[in-house]
C-alpha cells in the first residue's frame, strides 16, 4: 500500500462549473406558498379570491417599490458587513426637499416661490443629490472617522428626520407639478423599482464594484491587502445606498403629491428584513439583489394577504416581525451548515 | 450524568489493553467521504502521534473522540466500554478533553476564571469563591510546572500562554485523554520545550495523549506510537522506533516525496529591491537589505522578532516611518498595499484565515481578486470568460484539488487554500514576492510543491523574499538569509555558512552570541 507512485496524483477533478440550485429559488417557493396559501385563506373566510385581483396587486407592488428601492442599497451595505439605519429617515428628508422643488406657481404659498414650475428632473436632481450627500456622510463617518456602522446611520437616522422636520418648520410640502408627480403616477414606480434592481444585481455580479463590495465583506483586512481601496470603496457603497434612499424619496413624494417629514418612518426595518428575508447574511459576504427584490415581495404579499383577510394591523406586526426572525434563524442554520463541510 | 461518569472514571477495569480506541469510523459529509473504516489504539501512559495531509481525515476523527461529531458507524470506546458522545460535554465528563487548535478563551476573564469555568467553587452565600479559586489554580499550576498568575486576565498571554492555560484547563477535568491539535504551531523552542516537559509528566501519569502535527522532528521526539492517515483512511499504525520519517512521508503521500527543497541554483541578476534604515516606530529598527532578480532572501527569527512587520511595511500595509525603500535603484513611497502591487511587489500574508482567505467567497473569486484592479476590466465590467480562462490555467499550475473554481474555499483543505492565494498574486505577475510562512500548517505534499513552484519563479527572475519559522525551510530554500531579533536585523548568512546553530544563536541573542552548549 506503500511505495504507490506517482499515478496516484490528484489531478482527476472536473473541471466544469457546477451550478449549484441558488437560493433566491428556494424563497421565491415561500414567496409562492405564501401567496397560495392567502389564496386558500380567502376562499375559506372571504370566499374570495386574493390573487385574481389586478388592482389589489397593482397596490401591493407599488407599495413594494418604495421600500425594494431603499433595500436594494440597503443589501450592499450588508453585503459589506454593515448596516443603514438611515434610509427611511433620508427619504423624508429628501421627499420634503424634492417636494420644494417641484411646486406650481399658482400655489401662493411655495417654499421657493422664485422657483416653480420647473422641469420635472430639477427636483429629481435635487433629491438624488439630497440622499447621496446623506449616504456620503454616513460613508466617510463609516470609513475615516471609523465608526460603527449602526452608530454611524443611527445618528444620521435622527438627524435627517430632524432636517425633515426643521425644512418646513413640520408643514407638509404640496401642490406639485403634474410633471414631477407624473413619476409616481400609474406603474412607474414599479418599473423604476426594477430597473435598478436589474442594474444593481449586474452591478454586483459582473463588475469590479460588486466583487469589492463582497470581498470587503468577506474579510475586509484580505480585502486591504488585496490592493482593495476599502476606504474609498465602503464610502462608494454607503452613498449609492443614500442616492437610492433619496430616489424612493423622489418617487414616494410624486406618488403622494406631497413631501412630508413623517414619511419613510421604520422603512429602514422593512428594507432590512427585505434583505435578510432574501438571503442576505447580516455578517456579511452574502446576499444578492434577486433575494431581496423577493423579500422585498414576501412582506408586501404578507401585507396585502393580511389586509384582504381583515387581520388587525397590530397582529400582522407581530407575524412580521416572527418571520424576520425565523429569516435569520435560517440563515444561521445554513452558515452553520456550510461551515461544517469544511 | 455527571455521576454516572464519574464511574466510569473511577472503575478502571484492569484487563484493558487500550485507554481509547476507535473502531471502524465512518462519517460523512454531503457528497464526502470523510472517514472511511478507521480505527485507532491508544495505550495508556503514551504520546499518539497522528499523521497524515490536510485533508487526510485526522480532525475528523479527532472531533468524532471528542464528541463534537457523531460517527455515522462505528464506536469509541473508553477503557474498553462504547461511549455516546452527544457533544464535546459529554466527552468532557467522559473524560476526553480537546485543546483545540484556535484557542478558546474568553480574553477579558482570569486565567482561573477560563479554567474553572462551568465549575466555580463557591462561598457560604452561593457566589464565586475567588480565593478558593485562586489557590486550586496555583495547586494546578504546581502540579504542571506553570508559572502564571491566575488572576491575569488572558488577553495579556502569549499564545503559549494561553495553550498552557488550555492544558491546565484539560488536566483540570482529570482526563484520560488529551488531544493536541498543532499545539507547537505558533510556539518558540523554548516554549516546545515546556510543553514536552508536561507532555512527559502526564504520560508518566498514566494519560493518553493523542498529538496532531506536522512536524516530523517533534513527532520522533515526543511520540510513542503513530499513526498515518490519507484521505480518510486508516493507512498503518506502528511504535515510533520502527518508523522512519521518509517512511512516514511515504505512507502519508502515497508516493515517494523525492525532494522536500528543490532548490535549482539560478542565475543572480541585478538588485530590484534595496532598503536602508527601514523602521517601524516601536516595531522595528534599521533594517537594511537588498535583494537580487533570481535571489531568494530568507528571513528568519522568533516569532514576534518583526519579521512580519518588515514585510508588511514594504507592502504598505503599515507604512514605515523612516528609512527609504529603493526598487530598480529609484526610491519610491509606499504608503499602501494597493501602491506596492503598482511597484510590482505581492505579500502573502502569514495568518491564511485572518488576512488572506475571503473564506465564505468561492475559489475563483479568491483567486481573482488582485488582479481585478488593473487589466481584465472593460469599462465598468470585468471580464469574466478571460479570468476564468486565467484562473483555470493557474489552477492545474498549482495543482489546486478542488472540484471546481466555484467551491467554497472554506471547504478545501489548507494546502489547497494557499496554493489559491499563492495563485492570487502570481497572476499580477509580482516583480518582487514576499511570502510570509508560505508553507504553515499544510502536508508535506503540497509543501514540497510550493518550495518547487518558488524555486521555478526565482529562475523566471522574481525576486522572493520568504520569512519562515521552519529552518529547515529556510535553510534549504535560501541564497541568504537575514536574521532578526527584537526589531532588528542581527546578521546575514550565506547559503554555505547557514546552519540551524548560527541562525538560533542571531536569532535568540544578538548582542554577545551564547557559550557554545556541547
Amino acid at each position: 500500500m506503500a511505495t504507490t507512485t506517482e499515478n496516484t496524483q490528484h489531478l482527476e477533478v472536473p473541471k466544469k462549473r457546477k451550478k449549484k440550485v441558488p437560493t433566491e429559488v428556494s424563497i421565491f417557493l415561500v414567496l409562492i406558498g405564501i401567496a397560495l396559501l392567502f389564496e386558500i385563506l380567502g376562499w375559506a373566510i372571504r370566499g374570495d379570491s386574493f390573487l385574481m385581483n389586478p388592482r389589489r396587486l397593482l397596490i401591493m407592488i407599488l407599495q413594494v417599490s418604495i421600500i425594494g428601492i431603499i433595500a436594494i442599497g440597503v443589501t450592499q451595505v450588508i453585503i459589506t458587513g454593515g448596516i443603514d439605519l438611515s434610509s427611511g429617515s433620508v427619504l423624508a428628508l429628501t421627499a420634503i426637499v424634492t417636494a420644494s422643488f417641484a411646486q406650481q406657481s399658482d400655489y401662493l404659498r411655495a417654499v421657493y416661490p422664485a422657483l416653480t414650475d420647473l422641469p420635472w428632473f430639477i427636483p429629481l436632481i435635487v433629491g438624488l443629490l439630497v440622499g447621496a450627500l446623506a449616504g456620503l456622510v454616513n460613508g466617510a463617518l463609516i470609513a475615516f472617522a471609523v465608526i460603527p456602522p449602526f452608530i454611524a446611520t443611527l445618528g444620521m437616522m435622527v438627524s435627517a428626520r430632524g432636517m425633515a422636520r426643521a425644512y418646513t418648520d413640520g408643514q407638509p410640502v404640496s401642490m406639485l407639478s403634474d410633471q414631477f408627480t407624473w413619476i409616481g403616477s400609474g406603474a412607474n414606480p414599479v418599473i423604476i423599482f426594477l430597473a435598478v434592481a436589474v442594474f444593481f444585481h449586474i452591478a454586483l455580479k459582473y463588475t469590479r464594484y460588486g466583487k469589492y463590495t463582497y470581498a470587503i465583506g468577506a474579510n475586509p483586512q484580505a480585502a486591504r491587502v488585496s490592493g482593495i481601496n476599502v476606504r474609498r470603496h465602503l464610502v462608494m457603497v454607503y452613498t449609492i445606498a443614500g442616492l437610492l434612499a433619496g430616489l424612493a424619496g423622489v418617487v414616494a413624494s410624486a406618488r403622494a403629491g406631497t413631501g412630508q417629514a413623517g414619511m419613510g418612518l421604520m422603512y429602514e426595518l422593512d428594507a432590512i428584513a427585505a434583505a435578510v428575508i432574501g438571503g442576505t447574511s447580516l455578517a456579511g459576504g452574502v446576499g444578492r439583489i434577486a433575494g431581496t427584490v423577493i423579500g422585498a415581495m414576501i412582506l408586501g404579499v404578507m401585507l396585502s394577504g393580511f389586509t384582504f383577510l381583515g387581520v388587525d394591523a397590530y397582529y400582522q406586526d407581530i407575524v412580521k416581525g416572527a418571520i424576520i426572525v425565523a429569516a435569520v434563524v435560517i440563515d444561521q442554520y445554513r452558515q452553520r451548515k456550510r461551515n461544517k463541510t469544511t | 450524568m455527571a455521576t454516572m461518569t464519574a464511574e466510569t472514571l473511577t472503575s478502571e477495569s484492569c484487563d484493558v489493553e487500550y485507554l481509547l480506541e476507535v473502531v471502524e469510523a465512518r462519517k460523512t459529509f454531503p457528497g464526502v467521504v470523510a472517514l472511511d473504516n478507521v480505527q485507532l489504539k491508544i495505550r495508556p501512559g503514551s504520546v499518539h502521534a497522528l499523521m497524515g495531509e490536510n485533508g487526510a481525515g485526522k480532525s475528523t476523527l479527532m472531533k468524532i473522540i471528542a464528541g463534537v461529531y457523531i460517527p455515522d458507524q462505528g464506536e469509541v470506546r473508553l477503557h474498553g466500554r462504547p461511549l455516546t458522545l452527544n457533544g464535546p460535554l459529554d466527552a468532557l465528563e467522559a473524560g476526553i478533553a480537546m485543546i483545540h487548535q484556535e484557542l478558546n478563551l474568553m480574553p477579558y476573564m482570569t486565567i482561573a476564571e477560563n479554567i474553572w469555568i462551568r465549575r466555580e467553587p463557591l462561598n457560604v452565600f452561593g457566589m464565586v469563591n475567588h480565593g478558593k479559586m485562586h489557590q486550586m489554580t496555583e495547586t494546578l499550576f504546581e502540579r504542571l510546572g506553570i508559572d502564571m498568575d491566575p488572576d491575569m486576565e488572558v488577553r495579556h498571554l502569549t499564545v503559549a500562554g494561553r495553550q498552557m492555560v488550555e492544558i491546565a484547563k484539560a488536566v483540570s477535568y482529570e482526563s484520560d485523554v488529551l488531544i493536541m491539535d498543532e499545539p507547537t504551531s505558533a510556539l518558540t523552542d523554548r516554549e516546545v520545550e515546556h510543553l514536552f516537559r508536561i507532555i512527559n509528566d502526564l504520560r508518566a501519569q498514566g494519560k493518553g495523549i493523542i498529538y496532531i502535527t506536522h512536524k516530523m522532528d517533534e513527532v520522533f521526539e515526543i511520540a510513542d506510537d503513530i499513526s498515518v492517515f490519507r484521505d480518510g483512511q486508516f493507512i498503518h499504525a506502528a511504535p515510533a522506533s520502527e518508523l522512519t520519517s521518509d517512511k512516514i512521508i511515504q505512507l502519508m503521500v502515497g508516493r515517494e516525496v523525492t525532494q522536500m527543497f528543490p532548490k535549482e541554483e539560478v542565475p543572480i541578476g541585478e538588485v530590484v529591491l534595496s532598503v536602508k534604515d527601514l523602521a517601524l516606530d516601536g516595531v522595528f529598527q534599521q533594517v537594511n537589505f537588498e535583494v537580487r532578480a533570481g535571489e531568494i532572501l530568507g528571513i528568519a527569527g522568533l516569532v514576534g522578532s518583526g519579521r512580519t512587520n518588515v514585510a508588511e511595511t514594504l507592502f504598505g500595509v503599515t507604512p514605515a516611518t523612516s528609512g527609504t525603500i529603493a526598487i530598480d535603484g529609484q526610491e519610491t513611497i509606499i504608503t499602501s498595499p494597493h501602491q506596492a502591487m503598482l511597484r510590482g511587489l505581492a505579500l502573502l500574508t502569514e495568518d491564511r484565515k485572518e488576512t488572506g482567505l475571503f473564506l465564505g467567497l468561492s475559489v475563483i473569486e479568491n483567486m481573482e481578486m488582485a488582479v481585478l484592479r488593473d487589466g481584465y476590466t472593460k469599462g465598468p465590467f470585468v471580464e469574466q470568460g478571460r479570468l476564468d480562462h486565467e484562473c483555470d490555467t493557474m489552477n492545474e499550475l498549482l495543482r489546486v484539488k478542488t472540484p471546481s473554481l466555484d467551491e467554497r474555499i472554506g471547504n478545501l483543505s489548507g494546502g489547497n487554500q494557499q496554493k489559491v492565494l499563492i495563485g492570487r498574486w502570481l497572476m499580477t505577475q509580482p516583480r518582487i514576492l514576499i511570502l510570509d510562512e508560505p508553507t504553515r500548517g499544510i502536508d508535506v505534499g503540497a509543501k514540497a510543491e510550493i518550495h518547487k513552484l518558488i524555486s521555478k519563479l526565482a529562475g523566471q527572475g522574481v525576486a522572493v523574499i520568504m520569512i519562515s519559522s521552519e529552518l529547515p525551510e529556510v535553510l534549504g530554500m535560501s541564497d541568504r538569509i537575514m536574521v532578526m531579533h527584537e526589531g532588528k536585523a542581527t546578521g546575514f548568512l550565506d547559503r554555505g555558512e547557514a546552519n540551524q546553530v548560527n541562525i538560533m544563536e542571531l536569532a535568540s541573542a544578538p548582542v554577545q552570541p551564547p557559550v557554545a552548549h556541547d
